[in-house]
């Protein structure tokens, strides 16, 4: 079957320029651990419902933006991305039969699998390592999951995206 | 995946070690700078509100308040100026080099880093308008910390509590030189390899000495809030709070010192 005439691209653009801003918000203290990873849930909704169009190179300029926001090195939050949106595209059949709460542990782990890869070039650059404290913005990001996933379906329906 | 993986070790390999991808940072920085200032919008939005909004008495009182002030500080200034004038003509006597008043430039704050570890700040002036990077930052009260990424019209600050900074400090009362680190908290720096014996007392003031080249001297910079010897320890545990409301502060001033500055100066 042939790929379908690209439509409504603006819109991802228009998501993940959502997700970068928020991302990009100044969090108070209290906050800062329980921030879900607005991107990474972003590019793994896309990757899954658009295979075709949302890829491992669309996670890695993402990545190298969030770089750039985060004054991380470039290239950290790169691999991270480009890591999830690879597994993200190996897993999607399976991911959309899944109920929501099972696509949820999913997404706990591809997140908790990014921030890991994070924070291994983070403790190799000379950060101090923040121990368990790193699982919790996948776990409020897998919660947020359900949500952020009705939500872009409804819009990618309303817009025809494909 | 490949591909974009080797890319992505390539890259940090060479932002690690590299000064030359600081251009590569400054120009993506170029493209997501109208990100920085729209996350910023609601907070101008809510200022200028809270501004236009205000109760007419409460302007007037903060209005009448704020000359006071300014009347108090100007003659503070007033006598500044005849102490510098025998300043120079002190050192003139004495046959050493002339100081010069630092130029000061006034930024606001745009954005903070949202991550936990580091204290990055995005101020709003960028090469455009002669940032450089090493450049001291201040705000009302203190020093803030240094520029370490320029773009063309946004800086990244790092400041002074951020865990991998260190600055070159002396106590005000009797010239005892230390080097004051970052420890990742808003509220503490620590002063490095003091030893036992040092003239250091909790109270004291910390002003920028100078030294490095880097930040101009006699800038205050933190308060002594501890200083305990331990006997089972090489040096004693000197803990200082930053005068500078590091986490407050929305109006900052980057000086023209260093350097950096001098080059800029000369061409």
């Amino acid at each position: 079957m042939p790929a379908p005439q690209p439509q409504g691209l603006w819109v991802i653009a228009l998501s993940f320029l959502l997700a970068l801003m928020l991302s990009a918000v100044p969090l108070p203290d209290w906050l800062q651990w329980g921030w879900p990873e607005w991107v990474a849930l972003c590019l793994i909704y896309w990757a899954i419902a658009l295979p075709h169009r949302v890829g491992v190179g669309v996670g890695f300029l993402l990545g190298l933006l969030l770089d750039v926001i985060e004054g991380t090195l470039l290239g950290q939050n790169a691999l991270a991305l480009s890591l999830l949106a690879y597994l993200s595209l190996n897993l999607y059949q399976r991911m959309r039969m899944y109920p929501a709460w099972q696509q949820s542990l999913l997404v706990f782990l591809l997140v908790g699998l990014h921030q890991m890869v994070f924070q291994w070039v983070q403790s190799a650059v000379g950060v101090p390592a923040s121990g368990a404290w790193f699982l919790l913005p996948p776990l409020v990001s897998a919660i947020l999951w359900p949500w952020l996933f009705v939500v872009l379906r409804a819009v990618r329906r309303r817009f025809r995206v494909t | 995946m490949l591909v974009c993986g080797v890319l992505a070790l390539l890259l940090m390999f060479a932002d690690h070690r590299y000064r030359q991808m600081d251009q590569v940072r400054s120009g993506l920085t170029l493209l997501i700078t109208p990100i920085q200032w729209l996350v910023d919008v609601p907070t101008r939005v809510w200022s200028w509100a809270d501004a236009t909004l205000s109760h007419r008495d409460t302007l007037l009182q903060e209005n009448k308040e704020l000359r006071a002030q300014a009347l108090i500080l100007s003659r503070r200034v007033q006598k500044i100026a005849a102490l510098t004038v025998e300043n120079v003509r002190l050192r003139e006597l004495l046959n050493a080099s002339e100081k010069v008043d630092e130029r000061v430039l006034l930024a606001e704050l745009i954005g903070v880093d949202p991550d936990p570890f580091t204290y990055h700040v995005i101020i709003n002036r960028g090469r455009q308008h002669g940032v450089f990077v090493g450049q001291p930052v201040l705000d009302a009260t203190g020093l803030m910390g240094q520029v370490i990424a320029v773009s063309a019209y946004t800086s990244r600050v790092l400041l002074v509590a951020d865990a991998s900074h260190a600055i070159p400090v002396e106590v005000s009362r009797n010239g005892v030189r230390a080097v004051a680190l970052g420890t990742g908290s808003v509220q503490e720096l620590r002063l490095a390899h003091v030893s036992d014996t040092t003239d250091i007392r909790v109270d004291d003031l910390l002003v920028t000495s100078g030294l490095g080249g880097r930040f101009p001297p006699g800038y205050p910079v933190a308060v002594v809030t501890e200083v305990r010897h331990d006997p089972g320890r090489p040096f004693a545990i000197v803990k200082a709070r930053p005068t500078a409301q590091l986490d407050r502060s929305r109006n900052v001033l980057l000086v023209f010192y260093g350097e950096s500055a001098r080059q800029e100066a000369q061409d």
